[in-house]
Formats: structure tokens, C-alpha cells, sequence
């Protein structure tokens, strides 16, 4: 694996001049993707987003790569369209050099409205890196609750109120999900830990079939945190073990990192004005919920990674 | 060789998708277009083609793929019929409007609800604003001369734009009927080499496909898209003198039926001008001045050759299979547009039939006559709209 340094100094996919918000971690990643891995020649699809909406608008555009965005629900399709595209026109000779394909979407073109597509996609085992930047609600829209949302975060559309503390129940765990269809790779990724991003951006591109990235990418205005802040808030959803960061490689579980101690997840959420309205003593359940439900999921993905080595040999 | 042979509608579709042998195609099934896929997977799975399908997990993902595969730079086609496509649609525009010349077999088959199997024409008449280019046959082998020519009218450089040849559910598709299946070799040599257009598989020129496209831009692109439509009638022309040459089939963007000397005209789209054309044979017989101005493109729509091809007649009875609630059909309005500036406009009314599959027969084809007949004779239409063959009417 390259340093960070000389990583840097390969052409990155992703020129400046977007028009993503001061502050956004998400071109962190749209630059490492010429950067992680030689060889190959890359080919990205967007869903409807944020980074979609930022990267594009015409006549202007800052991918340096081939790209292609066809609407908001669907970037699983169309991106197996365009990668069996390929593998026909290799299988005629048309093309001879290696390629590798990456599908980009938000949370809610990836948990929600795209997950159909995405399933379909995997399942049938397409060449083909997923990338969901989560940053836990429609952004795009204007900060709408999406199945990524985290309890008790303020949404417009699941607003604290004085009957409501904001989006009600937990968040639904998509990394599980695409664990069950079997795929060779899935991981999850924190936009402020680059080396194991592109660490883990190098094994799903270099896969030969379909991998699942989910990327923990904290949202300057949704999240109500300062333009310097991203970075920092994802550390410490890693630290406080909101967003563990495992990778599952062919069924096998690996934490990647296990936070030197424990941190309550109040550090983490206090930080975001998403959340502020939890402060108030007469929340503390749904805080104390908060805090029992991520160590109820840290839990049992450590469960998960005692059970792949206790099987090791065994299930591959 | 080129061989007559007896085959449904559907595998006629498959053969002809077996001939052109697309790079891609992206299926999902669903009533009654089945056979279509059925049938060419087979030929995929016995090394007929060297087609990649990719068996999609519902026709919106259809769509999509076949978009990305034919940006990305190859030939596309794909199949499917009522729920299917409406579930596509907002796929149908994209596909559009991205100029992707994708090819698709459209199989009418009412929509939901209630749900019915069986044909008119709601899915493609609701598809109509889509931006699609549509070509409709009566039978068989116009269904399947269609699809030979509609991957070289959608890659046309002067059009760029989708096609759906669509024939009647289970009517045309199921039904097995004799027709010309023409040699291999011609039919690749007719459609030729696929071109591609900044294909997404370019990496030396990465293009950047689907932006984002605001109040300064969006209305020119629009624009330009209907240019294309326009142009597409004249190439559906070119095509079909071409396909006319070397097949010797003549089409027409609509097939005018005794029409030269015809008092009273039925305009009709799809497996229902079979019999119209039985009846229309009988009254002549007995001097009935009786034709039929069949429509084969649809979009884009010929205005003004229709309205110079009914220059003459007195009564047309415009039959609509699929219906506009609280609207006139599809097709009337077309027509009645297109005879506003005709400098003498016959009398044109609507009929709305066969929803859900509902038969006409040839008596009640008749019994269209015979109203339009008392029409002409009081100088007065009874009835604009009404339902043919409906109960509580």
C-alpha cells in the first residue's frame, strides 16, 4: 500500500472548483479513487446526491473520470449496465484493458430508495465497488430522515418538538445486510481515518465481484457542526464506537479498530446540533437507549469477529 | 436463408432480437412479454448470441441498466409490457432525454387496476409524452420488420433517441400466425456496426454523463431533443425505403387503406386493423365507400401527412384502445389536431374499444360503419365519444 504522501501525488479523479459545502469530508474519498490502486482504468455512477449535484453542474463537471448519474434510486442498475457493457465488449475485443467500476450513493439513494437496485447489483455479482457516504439523512433535500438516521437526531422531517425528541426507534444496519448477500467484501470506513479508507477502497477495487463500502461521513449543516469539524465528529463516532469500523471478507469478520477506551457516545453526539435537544435532562432514557444500542451493535460484532476465528478453517 | 415460418408475435421478436444480437440486455419478466426474454435467453444459453443479459430485479432497474449499457457504448435491447413499463417511466424519459437509442419491445397489456392481463393500449399511450419513438404493427411480421428497423432509426446521428415497437397483448404475441423471417446475414448487414457517441467506457476522454442541468441550459437541451424527434420522421421514412429495397416490404409512418376514393374512414392503431380491413373488403364489394388510416409512428406524429391523406373524406371514427379520463383518447385528439387546418375537415368523432382485450368483431366493425353512414347522411355526429361494447352504457 502507498503512503499518503506519494498516494497524493498520483492525478486524483476529482478536480477543485465543486461546489460541495465548506467543510464537506466527502472529496476525501472522490479523490482516492485513481489514487488507491494501479492498473486499472476506473469508471464511477452516481446516485441523485449531494456529491451528484455538487460535481456536475453543466456545463461544468469535476470528474476527471468517465461518470455517469442517471437518478437517485437506481445507481446499482445502472452501474451493471455499464460494467456488463464492458464485459461484453471485451468478450469481443473491443476492449483490452483492465477496468474497475465504482457505484457512489447517499444514504437515502443507498438504505432507502436505492436499495432495491443495490441488492439486485450485488447479488448478481457484478464487478463493482458500492460506495453509501452516510451522513444519516437526506441531505440533499434539506435534511429529511432517512432509515440511517440515528435516534433522537433532529431532522425536518422527524423535528424535536415538544411531544417529540426527534427520529424515533434505531437506525437500520445496512452493513448487515449486505454481509447476508454473500458478497466477497464489505467494510465499514470513517472518512477521517484515510489510511484505512484507502486501504479498504484498495481490496473492494481489486476484488474481482461485487463489494460494499459504507463510509461514515458526517454533514457540515445536517449534522449542525462547524465547516472544521467533520474530521473530528467521524473520529469520535469511531472512538465511541457508533461507527465501528470492520471489514467482512468472504464471511469473515475483522474489527479494524478497537477504541483504546471507552468513550460515552455523549461525546459524540454533543458535538452536533442534531442532538442538543437530548441535553435536557428529561431525555436521558433515550440518551441512556442511545448508548445501550451501540454497545448492544459493538457487541455483537465482536461476537461476530470471536465466532469467524472460531470457525476459521472451518467456513472457507 | 430467408424462411416463412409460423411463430407468435413474442418469438418473432425473439428471432429478429436473435439476428440483430445486441451486446446487452437488461430483462425483467412480466406478462405477456415473457416469451420474448424466454426465448432469447435460450438463445444466449445455446451460443446463438454472445449477448450479456443481466437478469435485473425489476424493469426500473431494466431501464436503468439498458442506459448505462448503451452509455457506456454498445447496442442495447429489452422487453416488457403494462406494469412493467409504468414502473420504467421515469427511466422512459431518462432514456430519452440522455439520447440513448435503446430498443424495446413493447407488448400492450392493460394497466392496473383492476389488473388484467390482456390488451389495449394504456401503457404506451401513457408512455406518449416519454420521448420514445413508437412504432405499432398490425400482425406479426410489421411487428418484427419494425424491430429490424429500430435500432438503425435510434442510432441514427441525426436522432439518437429510444424506440418501442409495440403490437397487441396476446392478440399479435401469443397468437401464432405465418410470416417472412428474413436471412441472418441480411438483417446484420441492414443494421450495420453499432456507433457509439462519448461512451462512457471512454477513459481517454472521460465524458460526464447525466449532470446536473439548471434554468440556464435545461430548455435548450429540450429543445434539441425535439429537434431529434422531428428528424426521426424522416429517417423512419429513409429506413423504411431502405428496409423496402432489400426486403421488399413497404411502410409507410402510417398505412393508408382504400383510401383514394373513401367517404368514411376508420383510424385505428394495432392488431384491430386486421379485421378492419376484412370489413372494409366486404362494403366495398357492395360499393361502400369505406377505408382505414392505420398509424404505424405514433411519435413522432405525422400531422400533416394524415390531414392530406384524409383530404376528401367526410366521417372519420377515430378508435382509441386506451382512454384519457375525463379527456378524449390519445389518438382522436392527435387527429383532430392534426385536421384543424384542413381546408375542408370532415367530421371526426371517438370511439373507445377493446380495454382490457375486450373483442371487436368484424360485425361490430360493421356497426361502426353503419353509424357513420347515418352520420354522413344527417350531416350530424350523434354521439363525439362514447365506449363500443360496453354494459350500463
Amino acid at each position: 500500500m502507498p503512503s499518503l504522501q506519494e498516494m497524493a501525488k498520483k492525478e486524483s479523479a476529482f478536480a477543485g472548483g465543486h461546489r460541495m459545502c465548506a467543510g464537506c469530508p466527502v472529496p476525501i474519498f472522490t479523490k482516492m479513487l485513481t489514487r488507491v490502486t494501479d492498473g486499472y482504468e476506473i469508471v464511477a455512477g452516481n446516485a441523485t446526491c449531494c456529491l451528484e449535484v455538487a460535481s456536475s453542474i453543466f456545463p461544468y463537471s469535476a470528474w476527471k473520470i468517465p461518470w455517469i448519474h442517471t437518478a437517485f434510486e437506481n445507481v446499482g442498475a445502472s452501474m451493471s449496465g455499464v460494467e456488463t457493457m464492458y464485459r461484453a465488449l471485451k468478450k469481443k475485443g473491443k476492449i483490452t484493458k483492465p477496468y474497475k467500476f465504482i457505484a457512489i450513493g447517499g444514504d437515502g439513494g443507498t438504505y432507502d430508495i436505492g436499495l432495491q437496485s443495490l441488492s439486485g447489483a450485488m447479488e448478481r455479482g457484478h464487478d463493482l465497488v458500492y460506495i453509501c457516504y452516510d451522513n444519516g439523512a437526506y441531505m440533499n433535500t434539506g435534511v429529511q430522515r432517512s432509515s440511517a438516521t440515528p435516534m433522537g437526531a433532529s431532522t425536518t422531517t422527524t423535528p424535536a418538538g415538544e411531544q417529540s425528541y426527534g427520529r424515533q426507534g434505531n437506525r437500520k444496519d445496512l452493513s448487515r445486510i449486505m454481509v447476508a448477500h454473500n458478497i466477497g467484501y464489505v467494510a465499514q470506513a470513517s472518512i477521517h481515518d484515510p489510511v484505512d479508507l484507502s486501504e479498504k477502497l484498495k481490496k473492494a477495487i481489486e476484488l474481482d465481484g461485487p463489494a460494499f463500502i459504507n463510509l461514515l461521513s458526517p454533514c457540515i449543516p445536517g449534522w449542525k457542526i462547524a465547516p472544521d469539524m467533520a474530521v473530528e465528529v467521524a473520529r469520535l463516532g469511531v472512538e465511541t464506537k457508533y461507527w465501528p469500523l470492520y471489514e467482512v471478507i468472504d464471511g469473515v469478520y475483522q474489527i479494524n479498530y478497537t477504541p483504546k477506551k471507552e468513550v460515552p457516545v455523549t461525546e459524540w453526539m454533543f458535538l452536533q446540533g442534531r442532538f442538543k435537544h437530548l441535553s435536557n435532562p428529561k431525555y436521558k432514557d433515550v440518551v441512556d437507549a442511545f448508548q445501550k444500542e451501540v454497545e448492544r451493535n459493538w457487541n455483537w460484532i465482536v461476537k461476530q469477529e470471536e465466532l469467524s476465528e472460531l470457525l476459521s478453517g472451518q467456513i472457507n | 436463408m430467408s424462411k416463412i415460418l409460423a411463430i407468435t408475435g413474442a418469438g418473432a421478436m425473439s428471432e429478429c432480437m436473435r439476428q440483430i444480437n445486441p451486446d446487452v440486455v437488461p430483462a425483467f419478466p412480466i406478462t405477456p412479454s415473457t416469451q420474448v426474454i424466454e426465448d432469447f435467453s435460450q438463445f444466449v444459453a445455446d451460443g446463438k448470441v454472445d449477448t450479456e443479459m443481466i437478469t435485473v430485479e425489476s424493469e426500473h432497474s431494466a431501464m436503468s441498466a439498458c442506459i448505462g449499457a448503451a452509455a457506456a457504448g454498445g447496442r442495447v435491447m429489452t422487453a416488457t409490457s403494462s406494469a412493467g413499463m409504468a414502473l420504467m417511466w421515469e427511466m422512459l424519459h431518462i432514456a430519452a432525454s440522455m439520447r440513448q437509442p435503446v430498443v424495446m419491445t413493447l407488448i400492450n397489456r392493460a394497466l392496473s387496476a383492476p389488473i388484467n392481463i390482456h390488451a389495449d393500449h394504456s401503457d404506451s399511450m401513457g408512455a406518449r409524452d416519454a420521448g420514445w419513438i413508437q412504432l405499432y404493427a398490425e400482425n406479426n411480421q410489421e411487428a418484427y420488420d419494425n424491430l429490424i428497423m429500430a435500432p438503425k432509426i435510434a442510432e441514427n446521428m441525426d436522432v439518437r433517441l429510444p424506440v418501442m415497437v409495440c403490437m397487441d397483448g396476446f392478440i399479435i404475441s401469443h397468437c401464432v400466425q405465418t410470416m417472412q423471417l428474413e436471412d441472418d446475414d441480411k438483417v446484420k448487414a441492414f443494421i450495420g456496426e453499432f456507433e457509439s457517441t462519448y461512451p462512457v467506457l471512454d477513459t481517454e476522454n472521460p465524458a460526464t454523463w447525466g449532470a446536473l442541468d439548471l434554468q440556464d441550459y435545461y430548455m435548450e437541451h429540450k429543445r434539441a431533443q425535439h429537434m431529434a424527434m422531428k428528424n426521426a420522421k424522416d429517417v423512419i421514412e429513409k429506413v423504411s425505403a431502405d428496409f423496402a429495397d432489400i426486403f421488399g416490404r413497404k411502410y409507410e409512418l402510417f398505412e393508408s387503406y382504400r383510401l383514394d376514393d373513401a367517404e368514411r374512414v376508420i383510424i385505428a392503431i394495432n392488431s384491430v386493423c386486421g379485421e378492419i380491413k376484412e370489413v372494409i373488403d366486404e362494403r366495398r364489394e357492395n360499393g361502400d365507400k369505406v377505408g382505414l388510416l392505420k398509424i404505424r409512428s405514433f411519435r413522432p406524429f405525422p400531422y400533416k401527412e394524415i390531414a392530406q391523406a384524409l383530404a376528401g373524406v367526410k366521417v372519420v371514427t377515430v378508435l382509441d384502445r386506451s382512454e384519457s379520463m375525463g379527456a378524449y383518447g390519445p389518438l382522436f385528439v392527435e387527429i383532430r389536431t392534426a385536421l384543424f387546418d384542413a381546408p375542408e375537415k370532415p367530421m371526426v368523432y371517438n370511439r373507445i374499444f377493446g380495454l382490457g382485450g375486450r373483442e371487436l368483431f368484424m360485425s361490430d366493425i360493421h356497426d361502426i360503419f353503419e353509424e357513420n353512414k347515418t352520420y354522413l347522411e344527417t350531416g350530424k355526429v350523434e354521439k363525439m365519444f362514447d365506449y363500443l361494447k360496453v354494459r350500463g352504457g
